[in-house]
């Protein structure tokens, strides 16, 4: 036999009895424990760990039967076979064997043949105990490993899924409690602009595939609201990416809020996820609903990320939910559904997050702890004040710009509807060492002479168009509509920066290819130099301008702005 | 049935089995042989001092073991004798023990004889 020699105990009062199966075994090649009563033999197995045990059952001091016992609670885990030497009489007394704990009996006369063809059998059952143990030990190690790595994943997750400006004064919101990675992610962040940029996604299934779909979706979104991109383009850059990385199949519901508090505007865009609410000043609740295809289904081409422009005014709130809120299932089956929402704001008391909370809470028991609910809530304050003094999400860059410099840039033709060029210039801008902190008012700067070359000086548009509410769905449609017949046209920046004793003089022109205006006229008089007087700024957003700058002036027929903005060190 | 019925009546000892022994014992056979009519010298004493205590139970467990012995050994007549002295004990029935009791001591005396000639040879 090849297979290596077993450690056998042999528990049998009976010299004679005990030296022929002693033979025996040492003939088959094994090595053989003695003992010739049961606690000599439970001593010897607890010494010697034999790997298999004959015993007889009768034996003085302690019986087979007990001392079997004995054994199996030694052994623990391991897998000792406890073989019964008998006499072969009646078949009771066999089963009594095995009932106490016996795995098999050895009748005498003994064998050879039988014994070595029984101790072979128990060798492979041993061997298959081994390999289930070291199996179900591994799976064990296995799975704490997973559970420790999930800890760590969650630990992530979470910080990642639900970040942002998500605990300012205004916002409110309810997450399910984060057992699992639930797919459902809610960032918010303050645009350098002083608006804010809210993002409500519900990631198709559960776990880890759901919640990887997070991270990169999040760096975009924080990335690129933070360098002034609009809410249309970072949905297109998280579609493309989703595209790219979730597998056929998979994609991820959302809704983006955009927020302009000066303008009492917000921008919505909604794919998928149930209808959004703006709520307020006992209006009929004006709904946002799902116009889109989810992110991560439509290739770049095909993707429309088009946002619509929404009023709303101080006190108002912007309602965003996942379809949890609307899954809620009472007692008796019932689903909580659309009904349930539209009912629950109808009720005018008290705000609306809390009325629609605490209808999905009441309607069923477990909505409250359900794994896939999230409900978001914006009010709509005057002041876009609070966004002061949060966390500058984008960190600054490792490397150090320059300080003079200049350069211009002209967004021609049809790029003017397709481009967004304020993130480009922003960037070049705070490449400035020690500008970054003025960010914001860059940013409002640049978007408020865009914004004017192009939707007043190129697209003729009327500002007061934007003063009701007929009017400014009017002024967002025809802005578009002309757009897509935009022609030749241009818009031209000049920017130049220079360093000075306590920062920087930074000098922005911008020029379009429109009519022009008479600047007199929509603005009141002009000194020679182009200068405007003090009350002409009420329109186009100057006043705006005028406070920021040291400097601005109106020229070429009014198609030419140039403001001087002058900086500190802080 | 039994383990090793013998052939007849007549037959003592299993050859064929004590062949098997001799094959496994080797040079340890005859010490194997003297053990084994030292312990059943023993352990017929201790079957007459069980009866002589009136205690069915000892004179079970007595037979049983000095069954097993007989049976390993080669001995299947010697063996059956024991059993029903064994299932004898069990049921309480001492009253005809004693007879047994001479019945193996008879038989175990014919054992011993053979298996000297046996290791004559």
């Amino acid at each position: 036999m090849s297979l290596p020699p077993l450690r056998i105990l042999i528990a049998e009062d009976s010299t004679s009895d005990r030296s022929i199966l002693r033979r025996m075994l040492i003939r088959l090649g094994h090595e053989v424990i003695e003992a010739a009563d049961g606690v000599a033999a439970v001593a010897a197995f607890q010494e010697t760990t034999p790997d298999i045990v004959l015993l007889d059952a009768l034996m003085p001091r302690m019986d087979g039967m007990e001392a079997a016992r004995r054994m199996r609670a030694l052994a623990g885990e391991r897998l000792v076979p406890l073989i019964f030497l008998t006499s072969l009489t009646d078949a009771a007394d066999l089963a009594r064997c095995l009932d106490a704990g016996g795995d098999d009996f050895l009748t005498k006369p003994y064998n050879r043949v039988i014994i070595d063809a029984k101790l072979n059998a128990f060798r492979r059952m041993q061997r298959m105990h081994d390999t289930l143990s070291e199996q179900r030990d591994l799976i064990h190690a296995r799975n704490q490993q997973l559970v420790d790595e999930q800890a760590v994943a969650k630990q992530v997750f979470d910080n990642v899924a639900h970040s942002g400006c998500l605990d300012a004064p205004n916002i409110h919101y309810h997450a399910s409690p984060q057992s699992i990675f639930n797919g459902d992610v809610l960032f918010a962040t303050p645009r350098p602009d002083g608006g804010l940029v809210v993002f409500l996604g519900d990631f198709t299934g559960h776990g880890l595939p759901a919640a990887i779909g997070a991270m990169p979706v999040a760096e975009i979104f924080y990335g690129m609201a933070g360098k002034g991109f609009g809410g249309a383009e970072i949905l297109r850059e998280m579609n493309q990416k989703l595209c790219r990385i979730l597998p056929t199949g998979r994609f991820c519901c959302g809704a983006m809020i955009e927020v302009d508090f000066k303008a009492g505007q917000v921008r919505a865009w909604n794919g998928g996820l149930p209808d959004g609410w703006v709520l307020g000043g006992g209006r009929t609740p004006q709904p946002i609903r799902s116009r889109f295809l989810p992110l991560g289904i439509l290739p770049a081409d095909r993707f429309d990320g088009e946002m619509e422009a929404l009023r709303v005014r101080p006190g108002d709130q912007v309602l965003l939910m996942t379809d949890g809120v609307l899954d809620c299932v009472d007692d008796a089956g019932n689903v909580f559904g659309e009904a349930g929402v539209r009912e629950a704001l109808a009720d005018k008391e008290g705000p609306p997050f809390e009325r629609l909370l605490a209808a999905a809470s009441g309607f069923s028991a477990d909505a409250a702890s359900s794994d896939d609910l999230t409900l978001f809530a914006l009010d709509v304050t005057d002041d876009a004040g609070w966004t002061r003094g949060l966390a500058d999400t984008v960190g600054p860059s490792a490397l150090t710009g320059p300080l003079d410099w200049r350069c211009e840039y002209e967004l021609q033709g049809q790029s003017l509807a397709d481009f967004n060029p304020l993130p480009l210039l922003l960037h070049l801008c705070l490449e400035v060492p020690g500008l970054r902190p003025s960010s914001g008012e860059i940013y409002t700067l640049l978007s408020e002479m865009y914004n004017n070359a192009l939707e007043h000086g190129i697209l003729g548009l009327p500002s007061h168009w934007k003063r009701n509410p007929d009017g400014f769905g009017h002024y967002y449609a025809e802005r578009q509509r002309r757009l897509q017949s935009v022609g030749n046209h241009r818009v031209r920046f000049a920017l130049q920066h220079e360093g000075t004793a306590q920062g920087g003089r930074l000098r922005i022109a911008c020029e379009d290819s429109g009519e022009g205006f008479d600047v007199a006229a929509v603005l009141g008089s002009l000194s020679d130099d182009g200068r405007v007087s003090e009350p002409a700024y009420a329109g186009r957003g100057l006043l705006l301008l005028k406070r920021l700058t040291t400097d601005l002036s109106f020229h070429q027929n009014g198609n030419r702005v140039e403001i001087v903005y002058d900086w500190k060190h802080t | 049935m039994t383990g090793s019925t013998p052939e007849s009546d007549a037959d003592h000892l299993d050859n064929d089995a004590l062949a098997e022994l001799q094959d496994v014992m080797e040079d340890e056979f005859e010490l194997l042989i003297r053990t084994f009519v030292t312990d059943s010298r023993e352990r017929i004493h201790t079957l007459r001092q069980a009866l002589a205590d009136a205690d069915a139970d000892a004179l079970a467990k007595a037979a049983h073991s000095f069954k097993g012995s007989s049976i390993n050994i080669g001995a299947p007549k010697l063996g059956a004798l024991c059993l029903a002295l064994e299932r004898a004990g069990k049921a309480g029935e001492l009253s005809g023990a004693a007879d047994r009791i001479d019945g193996i001591d008879a038989e175990f005396a014919i054992v011993v004889a053979e298996l000297e000639t046996l290791m004559a040879r």
